[in-house]
């Protein structure tokens, strides 16, 4: 499917009343990550409907994204995201998803992992340096850093007094 | 006295756990891998990493991106020349800033070297791990000719930050075309000889043929890219599905085996090896006359947005992604390494093996740990 085919049919998916895409006004589909076959289309749902929302793109027989090419974590400063970058290798189109989660304190969602397994790894390490837990992961740990480390290093409010030096 | 009869209920089964690593041999590095057995049969498969994680992406954030270039060295070693590239070619798009042909040559060329060279020693260390010594020393001497032509041109042999934003840090040495059509026929009549040592031995096919296999849903499934993902059948090279650099102007073939198991891979890489040589030899004839660098500020500060690029490395497919707020240092950077997802597959496909055949299987995933530590 063409980007533009992509936005039309997800889209759609607001008349079914099963899902609620915020408004493409606000923060929805937008399209933002420049790629070199031009840019990817952009979703933005909230994480309350994550799971759903994956697995319809992951089994819908017009989509078929099996594969989750990478997730990224995010600090924008209010709130903390994440990006799932996901592919089909059998259709050959891409979209990437991503949530706000507006609570710093005790950031949650719902993981990914019952439909990629490649999420598994990839939540670990986001749990590790962004402190974000993933509600029915595995084996949920942290990953790079020593078990007794205090805080996440990849939020922007993250304070090491040697380590980093701010200007 | 009565005899007793012991029956399989009788005896009490217990998994232990076993320590592979840090330091072993076969990880290359500081992987450790904790086992869950079963007899010999291994039966869990954790890994503990961060053992060289260095917060390279914090690290980017305080840096400007001339100086990033030279951090993406640091993962995969041996595909130093494509992560650099990574970084440019999205630094370069975000400016949208074209370079020349030379460029592009200069650059695909230097990619496939190091291709070779990766896959070279890939080959030797992977014939030591399953103990054949020789390979390492005739893989060593063949990459030490690639090496040279590095150092000739980039002055560097391992990590060369050759690629800089709008170019390449120098021109190509004057010995440039004849070394590389050296080393085309060299390779030419080395490889078969590679075959005849080590690919036909029927020991190291019994270590090959139908061990740690992963099957092309698994593959998709547990996120693998490169070399272990076309080994199972999926067709997913970055060169051929959305070219960069001077990709789109030489023929090659994406090399795809369907087996999955570790000779799959092995042969996967042999192959991408010829490969290699069919696009070096079209180009080396054909280097496009003009600049090597295109005139960029010193300072570079990106545009607001996000920007992505991904490159094929040896291993598989690296991805950039920067977040820029229009000031000289990212915002957030983002690094897709291929060894990282590559090692949640060998979660899978190590499975149900022997531990033995674990080290094998480990051997044809060709993993560098800075990659997947980062």
């Amino acid at each position: 499917m063409t980007n533009q085919e992509l936005i039309t049919y997800i889209t759609a998916w607001n008349d079914d009343a099963q899902f609620s895409l915020p408004a493409e006004t606000d923060s929805g589909i937008i399209s933002a990550i420049d790629d070199l076959s031009g840019t990817i289309v952009n979703v933005e749902i909230p994480p309350t409907h994550l799971t759903e929302f994956m697995k319809r793109l992951q089994s819908d027989p017009e989509l078929q994204f099996d594969y989750l090419f990478d997730m990224i974590g995010m600090d924008w400063g209010k709130e903390l995201g994440i990006l799932y970058y996901l592919k089909s290798t059998v259709l050959h189109h891409k979209i990437v998803v991503r949530i706000k989660i507006e609570d710093r304190e005790n950031p949650e969602v719902d993981t990914m992992e019952n439909i990629w397994k490649a999420a598994h790894l990839q939540e670990r390490e986001i749990f590790d340096l962004f402190g974000i837990r993933f509600k029915g992961h595995s084996n949920l740990k942290r990953i790079f850093l020593r078990k007794d480390f205090k805080g996440y290093p990849l939020r922007k409010d993250y304070e090491d007094d040697y380590m980093i030096i701010r200007k | 006295m009565s005899e007793q009869v012991i029956t399989h209920s009788d005896i009490k089964f217990q998994e232990y756990f076993l320590n592979m690593g840090p330091q072993h041999p076969a990880t290359h590095g500081v992987l450790r891998l904790i086992l869950t057995l079963d007899g010999e049969e291994v039966v869990g498969i954790e890994p503990d990493l961060g053992y060289i994680h260095r917060g390279i992406e914090k690290m980017c954030e305080y840096d400007t991106y001339r100086q990033i270039i030279h951090l993406t060295d640091r993962f995969d070693y041996l595909s130093s020349h494509m992560n650099n590239e990574a970084v440019c070619l999205a630094v370069e798009k975000a400016l949208e800033v074209e370079v020349t042909d030379r460029i592009k040559v200069i650059r695909t060329m230097m990619d496939e070297l190091t291709r070779i060279a990766s896959h070279l020693l890939w080959w030797g260390v992977m014939g030591m791990d399953v103990g054949a010594l020789t390979t390492f020393m005739y893989a060593f001497r063949d990459r030490e000719m690639i090496n040279e032509i590095m150092e000739k041109t980039t002055g560097a042999r391992l990590t060369m930050s050759y690629n800089i934003p709008g170019g390449v840090m120098f021109d190509l040495h004057k010995d440039f075309q004849k070394d590389v059509k050296n080393l085309i026929a060299h390779m030419r009549k080395v490889l078969p000889e590679y075959d005849r040592l080590l690919t036909g031995n029927v020991i190291f096919q019994r270590r090959m043929k139908g061990i740690g296999t992963l099957s092309k849903e698994d593959a998709v499934n547990y996120g693998a890219t490169g070399p272990v993902a076309r080994a199972s059948g999926i067709s997913c090279d970055t060169r051929k599905h959305e070219p960069y650099s001077a990709y789109n102007r030489v023929k090659f073939n994406e090399v795809i085996e369907t087996a999955g198991d570790n000779l799959a891979r092995y042969q996967v890489r042999m192959q991408e090896m010829y490969e290699s040589l069919d696009i070096l030899e079209q180009l080396v004839d054909n280097i496009p006359e003009g600049d090597y660098q295109v005139a960029m500020r010193n300072l570079i500060k990106l545009p607001k947005g996000e920007f992505y690029q991904s490159v094929e490395t040896a291993r598989g497919e690296f991805g950039v992604f920067i977040v820029s707020d229009g000031k000289k240092n990212p915002y957030r950077v983002h690094f897709r390494s291929p060894g990282f997802n590559n090692l949640n597959a060998l979660l899978k496909a190590g499975l149900g093996g022997k531990i033995a055949d674990l080290v094998a299987t480990m051997s044809t995933f060709d993993f560098v740990i800075p990659d997947i530590d980062r």
